[in-house]
């Protein structure tokens, strides 16, 4: 049978099952086909925190969204318009999220009685009118999976747990996905067991050509790659991007990285990622809790190395009186907060911007640090240079503030020269400063960093001693000299609040627009989407997007000032807008939400659109 | 290897330009200046030594060695010595703590850099009060202890610290006081022998808050009937003369006291440092009564076991031994990894 093929331009799906039934890696594989065909890609996978939730359960949905396309696009898309299903659970979870006329692939061996007791449904949606308006495509997933590897030396367990591979191919299918790093990938994982590569490249196969000799299917798509700048591309996380990032800050700075950290969602990928990079000289240390993971990082930069703990939100409160003694000791530590919904443990798997407060003020007395935030998975690997850079150039703390959604969404990265990344060698210090050519002065600063000399052990001659007790000025003994005290705190606030960091950029291709969106840190996508969605509606709206936190760009006042109103979008109650009140007097107006899950485009310029009309 | 050249420094090398500020009469001058006594033995450059201390009197320490040195946070000198301590593997790592920074608000630290076995000399001042915040009892204050917190006495029973080290399986613990230097040098010089974790608790007199709390190990009149001094390979007895002894009974767990008169001389206890099961070293540790009696110093245990230091570091060596290529070729190979697609 001859098949229709229809060229399309996006596409949004969402991959949806029980947590057991492997749609991550479902969605990975098919994000990364749809990565060498050179579609532009973004993807958010959301997953339960339960390891394994009841089976057939809500709580136990599991589902990962791909969003593709042949331009360049910001977001994983605001609704799917294809879900697959798995079982009633997955369904229900994701109904609401279906625009009238999506395709619906459903697995239609869960839909049995037990199961839809199991999340309310009293009938089958499959066969009363609760499905109407949406394409749905009922197959039998399981049963044709196990059926197709009947012949296979599998048990049926194992055939059962093929049924993803059955879905994978039918998608492939679908939207014409080179399959080919697929089947090498199944190669690599089960590589010690050869029956199960032949039974999940059978199912795989399976799946394919049930789509293509099905009636049910008689269209079959095409996007055709996206224009993108030449160059080499891989698809990354922003937990991977970051911690490659914070490998070639260890290699562009000639330091040893040590990383202390301890289990927490969403970081710890960072540490297992890290953990398999000692060629580098990277040494991990899964520390007994927060605080010795932080303790043992500034242990490590005090030595020379560059000291690095990962953690989130929880994490970030235990390591707050660390934190506080770095910025005394003015020791390079780098900070990285992957945040999630709070407070207290929250939706530990979600995400959420409400450090922010804890980032720029959450530490006992005057302790200021620098702030930083990646906008997009891709970019988490240049935030984490840029952390490190600060870091070691200021001697100083850095929090780097990522969250759930780069965290665990993906995107293509075009792979940056290694020799244009940022240089970042500091050089310790070698010899006494003071002037008699003899005397060590350990806060002797240098006149345009404000950093100190980082004296290592094992340096001969420099031999000091460094505390958490106030120091005076220079000479770095204990000080209880109330001059010296207000010197000191206002030093130290001085030193990074003169940090030079890039000036904020303005997008405004109109030129003429009076209303600007000011986002940081993960919402880039969301906003940036919206406020494309609004111009090609003939609106002008202005963006700006904060890397930097602490300090903020010098020209950041005079940016606000420019327009007659701001708007701060934030997965938080407002915390950046009030920092914006507070320092430069603007009326900066909030939109705010706290659901654990990114902004859709679509809501935020629906909101824009309702500023911009009482401008 | 050439023998290494003789640095030839003394204890007034040791001595930074800082005021000491101890209370007058505190048993931590004694214990700075045998420290500063022993260093010289050692034969390290004192860049090549750094002291890291939390917070209490006794945390003051760094500043009073010209050493390097860092004064931290509460509790948390283990952690940032641990981490100093296995990327430094050339340094030589000391931590001077008390009681309530090491076994109160340090607790978790201490136990497991010692479980790891940290190449750390860890030092705890014991003086069984905290000090620095002027009397309140500490986790190792007696039961019924009258304190400012305490007005009634306290509640809680102390922490042994060697039985606590001992169930971390500490590969060295030892014990020692303040006022005997030459003592305390012998242990000092144990513990810097070891490779990984040592822990010596050093009895120390508070003489502003809980003075003379040591007073029966210390006073001609009562010291040998109270102490126990250990020597690797001799029969463990005490007393005048020594007519006490230490047996295993049969059929306990434990150890306990014997006259020596009426005990045959081969069931006298040979102390053995080296006895792999920290169960020993556990039982020695449970001796004394309430009253410091049967107190055993010396070196409880010292067993060899590698250091967390050398583990980590052989890991990263061994993965740098396959590396030909410079670190910008090897991170330009680590970037381009995994499945890649070009754009022409």
């Amino acid at each position: 049978m001859t098949k229709q093929i229809r060229q399309l331009d996006r596409v949004v799906i969402r991959f949806a099952g029980d947590s057991g039934d492997g749609m991550q890696l479902t969605g990975d594989r098919f994000t990364s086909e749809t990565a060498q065909l050179g579609n532009d890609i973004s993807t958010l996978p959301n997953f339960p925190a339960e390891i394994r939730a009841p089976a057939g359960t809500l709580p136990g949905v599991s589902s990962f969204q791909v969003h593709f396309a042949d331009y360049d696009i910001l977001t994983p898309g605001d609704a799917p318009n294809v879900l697959v299903a798995m079982n009633p659970a997955a369904l229900k979870a994701n109904l609401a999220d279906l625009p009238r006329g999506a395709d619906i692939i459903v697995n239609t061996d869960e839909f049995t009685r037990r199961n839809l007791a199991k999340v309310g449904y009293a009938t089958s949606p499959l066969d009363d009118d609760s499905l109407d308006g949406y394409a749905v495509h009922p197959v039998a997933l399981t049963s044709m999976t196990i059926g197709a590897l009947a012949e296979h030396d599998v048990s049926k367990k194992d055939a059962e747990r093929a049924k993803n591979m059955f879905a994978l191919g039918l998608l492939s299918w679908m939207y014409s996905r080179p399959y080919e790093s697929t089947l090498r990938f199944l190669e690599r994982k089960f590589a010690a067991r050869p029956e199960l590569v032949a039974a999940n490249v059978a199912a795989f196969r399976a799946g394919w050509n049930f789509g293509e000799t099905t009636e049910d299917f008689s269209v079959r798509y095409e996007v055709k790659p996206a224009k993108m700048l030449p160059g080499t591309y891989r698809n990354i996380t922003g937990n991977a991007a970051l911690s490659l990032g914070l490998v070639a800050a260890g290699v562009r700075s000639g330091l040893p990285v040590f990383l202390g950290a301890y289990p927490i969602t969403p970081a710890s990928d960072i540490l297992h990622e890290l953990s398999k990079h000692k060629k580098f000289g990277v040494v991990t240390m899964q520390a007994e809790d927060e605080i010795a993971a932080v303790g043992a990082a500034l242990g490590a930069s005090y030595g020379g190395s560059l000291g690095v703990t990962t953690t989130s939100g929880p994490g970030v409160a235990l390591k707050s009186e660390t934190i506080s003694l770095a910025v005394a000791l003015e020791l390079p530590l780098v900070i990285v907060d992957v945040q999630r919904a709070g407070p207290s443990t929250g939706m530990p798997t979600k995400t959420e911007q409400a450090d922010l407060n804890m980032a720029l003020y959450g530490r006992h007395g005057e302790a200021p640090v620098a702030v930083i935030a990646p906008k997009s998975p891709s970019d988490c690997f240049h935030a984490a240079l840029e952390a490190a850079r600060i870091a070691l150039t200021y001697r100083t703390p850095v929090i780097l503030l990522s969250d759930n959604y780069v965290a665990n969404g993906s995107e293509p990265w075009l792979l940056p020269d290694v020799e244009s990344l940022p240089e970042l060698r500091v050089e310790f210090a070698t010899k006494p400063n003071g002037e008699d050519g003899t005397t060590f002065l350990p806060y002797l600063r240098d006149p345009q960093t404000l950093a100190r000399p980082w004296a290592v052990p094992g340096t001969a001659g420099l031999e000091h001693r460094i505390g958490g007790l106030e120091k005076a000025d220079k000479t770095g003994d204990i000080s209880y000299d109330p001059a010296n005290h207000d010197f000191m705190v206002r030093t130290r606030a001085a030193r990074i609040e003169t940090i030079p960091v890039p000036a904020v950029e303005v997008e405004d291709p109109d030129g003429d627009a009076r209303v600007l969106v000011l986002g940081w840190g993960s919402t880039y996508g969301p906003i940036g989407a919206a406020c494309r969605g609004l111009r090609q509606r003939g609106h002008s709206v202005a963006q700006a997007h904060l890397r930097h936190l602490a300090p903020m760009p010098a020209n950041l006042g005079e940016v606000l000032a420019r327009y007659d109103k701001v708007v701060v979008p934030e997965m938080n109650l407002g915390q950046l807008a009030h920092v914006i009140r507070a320092k430069y007097l603007v009326d900066a107006i909030g939109y705010n939400q706290v659901r654990g899950l990114p902004f859709t485009a679509a809501e935020l310029e629906t909101m824009l659109e309702e500023v911009l009309k009482n401008v | 290897m050439s023998e290494p050249v003789a640095l030839k420094l003394t204890a007034k090398d040791f001595k930074s330009d800082q005021e000491v500020r101890w209370c007058p009469g505190c048993g931590d001058y004694a214990i700075l200046a045998a420290v500063q006594g022993f260093m010289p033995e050692l034969n390290i450059p004192r860049e090549n030594i750094v002291f890291v201390s939390g917070i209490g009197c006794s945390s003051r320490f760094p500043y009073y060695m010209n050493t390097y040195g860092m004064h931290s946070i509460h509790g948390r000198a283990p952690a940032i010595a641990t981490g100093l301590s296995v990327s430094r593997p050339d340094l030589s790592v000391w931590v001077v703590t008390g009681d309530g920074d090491a076994l109160s608000i340090g607790g978790n630290h201490l136990i497991h850099a010692l479980r790891r076995n940290v190449n750390l000399k860890i030092l705890l001042f014991n003086n069984r009060i905290y000090g620095l915040t002027k009397g309140q009892y500490s986790p190792t204050s007696e039961v019924g202890k009258i304190t400012k917190s305490t007005p009634v006495g306290s509640a809680d029973a102390p922490f042994n610290p060697l039985s606590l080290a001992l169930g971390a399986e500490a590969t060295f613990v030892a014990r020692t006081i303040d006022s005997d230097r030459k003592h305390l040098q012998s242990v000092l010089r144990a513990a810097a022998q070891h490779e990984g974790s040592a822990f010596v608790e050093i009895y120390q007199n508070c003489n502003i808050f809980n003075d003379g709390a040591f007073d029966t190990l210390k006073e001609p009149a009562t010291r040998d009937d109270f102490l126990i001094r250990l020597e690797h390979g001799q029969p463990i007895t005490f007393g005048k003369d020594g007519q006490f002894c230490v047996v295993h009974p049969p059929g306990g767990f434990g150890l306990e006291v014997r006259e020596t008169a009426n005990t045959p001389a081969e069931e006298i206890v040979v102390h053995d440092a080296g006895v792999a099961d920290p169960a020993y070293a556990f039982a020695l540790s449970r001796l004394p009564g309430l009253d410091l009696s049967n107190t055993p110093i010396g070196v409880f245990r010292s067993v060899g076991r590698p250091s967390y230091d050398s583990v980590v570091q052989e890991q990263v060596a061994a993965a740098k031994a396959s590396v030909d290529k410079t670190p910008e070729q090897q991170l330009a190979a680590l970037l381009g990894s995994g499945d890649t697609w070009t754009i022409l």
